[in-house]
């Protein structure tokens, strides 16, 4: 957790232009009736990116009035979330530095070196021109790529000490380099090309349409025109019934989920495939069981971790 | 056969203990073609690769074929828990009032992995059509995908590609396929938390991302007190390809319980840096020398390797050469796949301040929920600092192990255990190191006091 405040002057007003207003009703209109308080993030976004790269407080009560949220609400939001930011940032760049393990084994400690240098020795203050200001930030999930900062909407990659000077020169001048590698590499692919997809067979469009003889004789589905997913396929058109006709009604014996997700990180996947699907309901000392097991085969027994949406269903 | 289904069915035995290597995927079995964004991303180019080739035969088949072909495949959710993944979808309701809810966690930041930005910015088709037909196997005529806030450039990238799908009505109300479905791109904005899922809810319905007790689970009371499923990207993406090749295809690649492909992302003391997609169960030391260049001057140099992710514990090198990843080998040796972000660390790191420095990430990442991770992640986080530097008492190190212990399983989300691990493999495998370096401040100490 971070400790974050509002900064101790605050401009009196915020209203949206008319377009971010148009923007902001359209962006409420992607969730349902009712739920409008879902686009407190990308409006509050919307706000920092109007006032030039950080949320005033009273941007921050415009956005609650318009969302319907108590003003508290819409506070805990931009403090909580840290990319917004809560005081002035520079005018032509805020960088933010990559500094966790990844990034650091191939040398953020220098880049941010640099950064203490030619910016601000410390982080969140401008530079004496105001046009620079800087943060270490944690990972930004380009790690094959490290080390790397952020300024703005865009990533600069496999930097060296060096190559960031001259990129900073680049913001300083108005003429920023190109985002990505800036050493020359695409994407995430090893340097000096790529060791896997060579096979041009995968891009000539040979694979279409060959699995569908697969699926021929199981649901009854003639097979539909290749490569032409655009084009409405001809319907099942023989007797036999896809299985989305079966009824949905077995009623399956059930089984507590914590007990599926206790059994699943003790790794008696298979079991727990027979009990979800109709064996007997687990019982209480069978569930302390796997419990104890999983307590037994150490930390990773559990394997949930955060940044993991899989994490275990039940 | 034909090419299409050509994978190797080899026996499993073939892996020999000692100098293990596997023949490399063959690119016929490859899902991700365009994985490093070397081909055009559009969406003609992505139905030239075969993607959206036939989604309504697929369809047609049912909701309860394509759950079943997805259990059958083996397939584990490629997020972190490695939580099965059909089985996961069979969670949900078959007949309920609500709507039901597909939300695919986007929010790639666990320290180490880069996988799903690669899916998100370079093969975006793959995913919305995995999302569509995911969808429809659970019934759910929405889906939202939660990108982390700084993925600006890939979220651009991905709302190109839902709009081209809509455009060719492929998704969308009134489709080609027969199934009314939505596809909203939805961001948060710097919190490493809200890729657990229910604190992803909690951010989508916009609060802070500070997670939910379960029970009640969300495919019982998920996004608006709906049943909702949260996948991760990787596990979605795959979906279609499984569902045309078959279940059998995907089951046969990899090892029993842990098949299929997937991608493996190689950082830190390599030459070649990487993601590449390989099978699971390969060789580390294959992956690593095949893919990523080898290790900085040489596999002998290797210090220790985090094989899945900052949250797991790390491995010491002694224990690399045989180790294959997969979830139920990296187990073994009390760590775990993780997301298969793998961190490489040779002879010249400082692994008590790298271990520090993850320590500092879940300090700073910490929601302030729970009472022992709040406290305890700043708190272990000064203790390795001090250790670092050997400022410390050997007693501190049994006080520290100690303490993870309290952190670990005491809180309402896996963050705790997250923060919690790293340390403990550190103590595990390093604790010499901590010793030497308090012996060599006391004794610098002691001949200044002299």
């Amino acid at each position: 957790m971070a400790v974050r405040r509002l900064h101790p002057d605050q401009p009196a007003h915020f209203a949206f232009t008319p377009e971010n207003m148009a923007w902001v009703t359209a962006t409420i209109s992607k969730y349902p009736p009712g739920k409008q308080a879902s686009a407190v993030i990308p409006v509050l976004w919307r706000a920092q990116e109007q006032i030039g790269g950080w949320i005033t407080e009273p941007a921050i009560r415009a956005v609650a009035e318009l969302l319907g949220m108590a003003h508290i609400r819409v506070l805990e939001i931009a403090t909580f979330y840290t990319m917004f930011q809560l005081s002035p940032i520079g005018s032509k760049a805020h960088v933010q530095v990559c500094g966790t393990t990844p990034c650091m084994l191939r040398g953020s400690k220098d880049l941010v070196k640099v950064c203490r240098r030619r910016i601000a020795e410390e982080a969140f203050h401008l530079s004496a021109d105001g046009a620079f200001s800087w943060e270490e930030v944690e990972c930004l999930g380009s790690c094959a790529n490290a080390p790397m900062v952020q300024i703005g909407a865009d990533t600069y990659e496999d930097l060296t000490p060096e190559i960031f000077e001259a990129l900073l020169e680049g913001f300083a001048k108005g003429t920023p380099p190109l985002p990505g590698s800036q050493i020359g590499r695409t994407a995430s692919c090893p340097e000096g090309g790529p060791t896997t997809l060579s096979d041009p067979s995968l891009y000539d469009g040979s694979r279409i349409g060959q699995w569908q003889k697969r699926l021929a004789g199981t649901g009854g589905a003639a097979p539909a025109t290749p490569a032409a997913p655009a084009a409405p396929s001809t319907p099942p058109a023989s007797s036999a019934p896809p299985a989305s006709a079966a009824p949905a009604t077995d009623a399956k014996s059930f089984v507590h989920p914590a007990a599926l997700a206790a059994m699943a990180n003790a790794g008696v996947v298979k079991e727990l495939e027979e009990r979800s699907s109709g064996g007997k309901p687990l019982s209480a000392s069978e569930l302390a069981q796997f419990a104890e097991k999983a307590r037994r085969d150490g930390p990773a027994a559990f394997g949930a971790r955060p940044a993991a949406s899989d994490n275990s269903q039940g | 056969m034909d090419p299409l289904h050509s994978a190797r069915g080899r026996p499993h035995q073939t892996i020999r203990r000692g100098d293990a290597r596997m023949p490399m995927l063959s690119d016929d079995d490859r899902i991700f073609t365009n994985l490093y964004g070397l081909h055009d991303s559009g969406l003609r180019a992505a139905m030239r690769r075969g993607q959206w080739d036939g989604t309504k035969l697929l369809i047609d088949q049912g909701h309860d074929w394509i759950i079943n072909e997805v259990k059958q495949s083996g397939l584990r959710g490629r997020g972190g828990a490695g939580f099965p993944t059909g089985l996961k979808w069979s969670f949900m309701p078959k007949a309920d009032p609500r709507p039901s809810y597909l939300v695919i966690n986007a929010d790639e930041s666990e320290p180490g992995s880069c996988k799903d930005r690669e899916i998100l910015r370079n093969d975006p088709q793959l995913l919305i059509e995995g999302a569509l037909l995911a969808s429809f196997a659970m019934r759910a005529h929405t889906c939202y995908i939660y990108l982390r806030g700084e993925y600006i450039r890939e979220r651009e990238a991905l709302q190109r590609a839902v709009d081209e799908a809509y455009a060719a009505k492929l998704i969308g109300k009134g489709n080609v396929h027969g199934w009314d479905f939505d596809l909203y791109l939805h961001h948060g904005a710097g919190a490493y938390i809200c890729g657990e899922e229910t604190a992803l809810l909690e951010s989508l319905e916009g609060k802070k991302g500070q997670p939910r007790l379960k029970p009640p689970f969300p495919a019982n009371v998920g996004l608006y007190g709906a049943p909702t499923t949260i996948n991760n990207v990787e596990s979605i993406a795959v979906v279609p390809d499984i569902l045309r090749r078959g279940a059998k295809w995907f089951e046969a690649l990899g090892k029993p319980n842990n098949s299929g492909t997937k991608l493996f992302q190689i950082s830190g003391h390599v030459n070649r840096p990487c993601v590449v997609e390989e099978e699971m169960g390969i060789p580390l030391r294959q992956l690593i020398d095949e893919h990523a260049g080898g290790v900085c001057s040489g596999w002998n140099n290797l210090l220790a390797v985090i094989p899945g992710g900052s949250s797991v514990p790390l491995v010491p090198a002694e224990l690399c050469h045989d180790l294959t990843m997969d979830f139920d080998a990296l187990l073994k040796v009390k760590s775990g796949l993780g997301t298969a972000a793998i961190i490489v660390m040779d002879k010249s790191t400082d692994v008590v301040r790298a271990i520090a420095r993850i320590s500092y990430f879940y300090k700073h990442e910490s929601c302030g929920q729970c009472t022992p991770c709040r406290e305890g992640t700043g708190w272990m986080w000064r203790v390795l600092e001090r250790m670092a530097e050997g400022r410390a008492e050997k007693r501190e190190i049994d006080l520290l192990f100690e303490v993870t212990k309290q952190v670990e399983g005491h809180t309402i989300c896996a963050l705790g255990d997250a923060a919690a691990w790293p340390v403990q493999g550190l103590i595990r495998h390093f604790r010499g190191e901590i010793e030497k370096r308090i012996d060599t401040y006391h004794s610098g100490h002691r001949e200044a006091a002299e």
